[in-house]
């Protein structure tokens, strides 16, 4: 690796400061998973690595059913799946953090990184976008929300500009009705990257058996993870049944655009957004019912 | 050169002192300068797990944490393992079942079993492999090692 300097900062604003006013490229190291093999590999530079693990806000985690969930961007995956009650409340984003490399890496690895590496294929970002999570952006002209689902721009680019910083994603509180879902689709069991993959959230009317609300997310298979906004209106009021999941997957298949590259075709690809996309909602369907 | 930056932190429960360059890998500085060669280098990537050790009582890969890093962070490798010249019974099952071949990925299979064990002394063969998924073996062909971590259990168990 090149030589670079290292900036430990304990508040957002002393982050924020030393990000807008370093000489040359400052980078954000979280838990590295992405960012040293990057500098390593020379994918990228850094003339500033500023470590953010040492403020406060970056690594809470906080959940009580009214509130809903705060995750710190730099929260390592393990202590989401390791927590209870917020495994039980957002299976999808738990789901998603178990499988992120395997267990070393997500002793490290956060979802603020994984959101902020703004790969196609992050796993965290389908269950960010399908559970309706807001992104806390601080910067040297204040704080902002960025929708999950608005966040990232291209592969490897999103919307946090010169000084700003990821501090905080918000996730609402659990519907009572509600259940998530996450999947992806690799050729084998653990450590690989997503060919294709979905995320799913719905709330159930009191019958549990008509979808009041559902949000679905597919990544993988665009240039940047996708909100699947028709897929997501149309299954309100919906009965919840395998044909209605078949017909959302449908649905979901429309805002994929994907490449054809040594993990699958583009073919490939759309069908498995079906596949998963009803795979999910039936899961989220099995959980809402409890 | 750029300057060297002074770190504290605790490795096998020993306080030690260092000074690295901020582009170091802990795994760079566990070798080079503390003479821990336990820790392997096998990818420097990330995938392969031998560079192991445990950072604040989780497993990590060495070669993707930065050694100014550990600042006040505690530290165990391999050569914690063993204890006044006693093998650990982890350590005794991989030498008596064979589990390793050229030995290159063992100390982080170790370190990532004991890990296993501490925190899940009754892991089913999924447990192991899938958390064993980010070590990799060239040699083995892993059912030796799934084998051997059983037989650890095993024998904790019966303590
Ligand atoms: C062996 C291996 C296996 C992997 N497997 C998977 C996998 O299965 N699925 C998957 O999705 N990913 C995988 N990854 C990639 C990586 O682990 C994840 O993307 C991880 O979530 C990144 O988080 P991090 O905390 O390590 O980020 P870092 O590497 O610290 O940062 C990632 C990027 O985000 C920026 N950044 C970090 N935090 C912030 C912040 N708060 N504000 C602004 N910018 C920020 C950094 O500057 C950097 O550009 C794997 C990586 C490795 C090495
Ligand atoms: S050398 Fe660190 S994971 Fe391979
Ligand atoms: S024994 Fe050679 S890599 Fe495992």
């Amino acid at each position: 690796m090149k030589s670079f300097d290292y900036a430990a900062p304990t508040s957002l604003a002393e982050a924020s400061a030393l990000l807008a006013h370093a000489n040359g490229q400052a980078r954000i190291l979280a838990g590295g998973t992405d960012l040293l093999v990057q500098l390593r590999e020379h994918l990228r530079e850094a003339d500033l690595v500023v470590d953010v693990k040492r403020i406060p806000e970056l690594m809470e985690l906080s959940f009580t059913p009214e509130q809903g969930l705060r995750l710190g961007a730099s929260v390592p995956c393990y202590r989401i799946y390791e927590h209870a009650e917020v495994s039980a409340a957002y299976p999808a984003l738990a789901e998603a953090a178990r499988i992120v490399g395997g267990w070393q890496i997500q002793s490290r690895a956060s979802v603020g990184g994984n959101l902020c590496n703004s790969s196609p294929a992050g796993d965290t970002i389908a269950p960010l976008i399908a559970l309706g999570a807001s992104c806390t952006v601080v910067g040297p002209e204040g704080t902002r929300q960025v929708a999950a689902e608005e966040f990232c721009v291209s592969p490897g680019k999103n919307v946090l500009r010169r000084g700003e910083l990821l501090s905080t994603i918000v996730f609402p509180p659990p519907a009572k009705s509600g259940g998530s879902a996450y999947e992806r689709f690799i050729p084998r069991n653990e450590m690989d990257i997503a060919v294709a993959a979905a995320g799913s959230w719905v709330e159930l009317d009191p019958s549990g058996k008509t979808i009041k609300n559902a949000r679905v997310a597919i990544t993988a298979v665009a240039p940047t993870p996708r909100f699947a906004a028709e897929a997501s209106q149309w299954l309100a009021g919906k009965p919840a049944t395998e044909e209605t999941f078949a017909q959302a997957g449908e649905l979901a298949k429309k805002v994929a655009s994907p490449i054809t590259d040594m993990r699958g075709t583009q073919e490939f690809r759309v069908h498995l957004v079906g596949v998963l996309t009803k795979r999910t909602l039936a899961k989220a369907v099995e959980r809402a019912r409890g | 050169m750029s300057k060297k930056i002074h770190v504290s932190t605790t490795v096998n429960g020993e306080s030690v002192e260092f000074l690295c360059e901020a582009r170091q890998s802990l795994l760079e500085v566990l070798r080079e300068n503390l003479s821990l060669t336990g820790a392997k280098e096998g990818c420097n990537n990330g995938n392969c797990g031998a560079c192991t050790v445990m950072l604040n009582g989780v497993p990590v890969n060495s070669c993707i944490v930065l050694a100014v890093e550990v600042e006040g962070a505690a530290i165990e490798t391999v050569e914690g393992l063993a204890c006044h010249g006693h093998l650990h019974p982890i350590q005794k099952c991989f030498l008596e079942g064979a589990a390793l071949q050229c030995g290159v990925c063992t100390p982080g299979f170790l370190v990532t079993a004991k890990a296993l064990l501490d925190k899940n002394p009754n892991p089913s063969e999924h447990d192991i492999r899938f958390n064993l998924a980010n070590n990799l073996c060239r040699c083995t062909g892993y059912d030796k090692i799934v084998k051997a971590v059983q037989a650890a259990a095993a024998e904790l168990q019966t303590r």
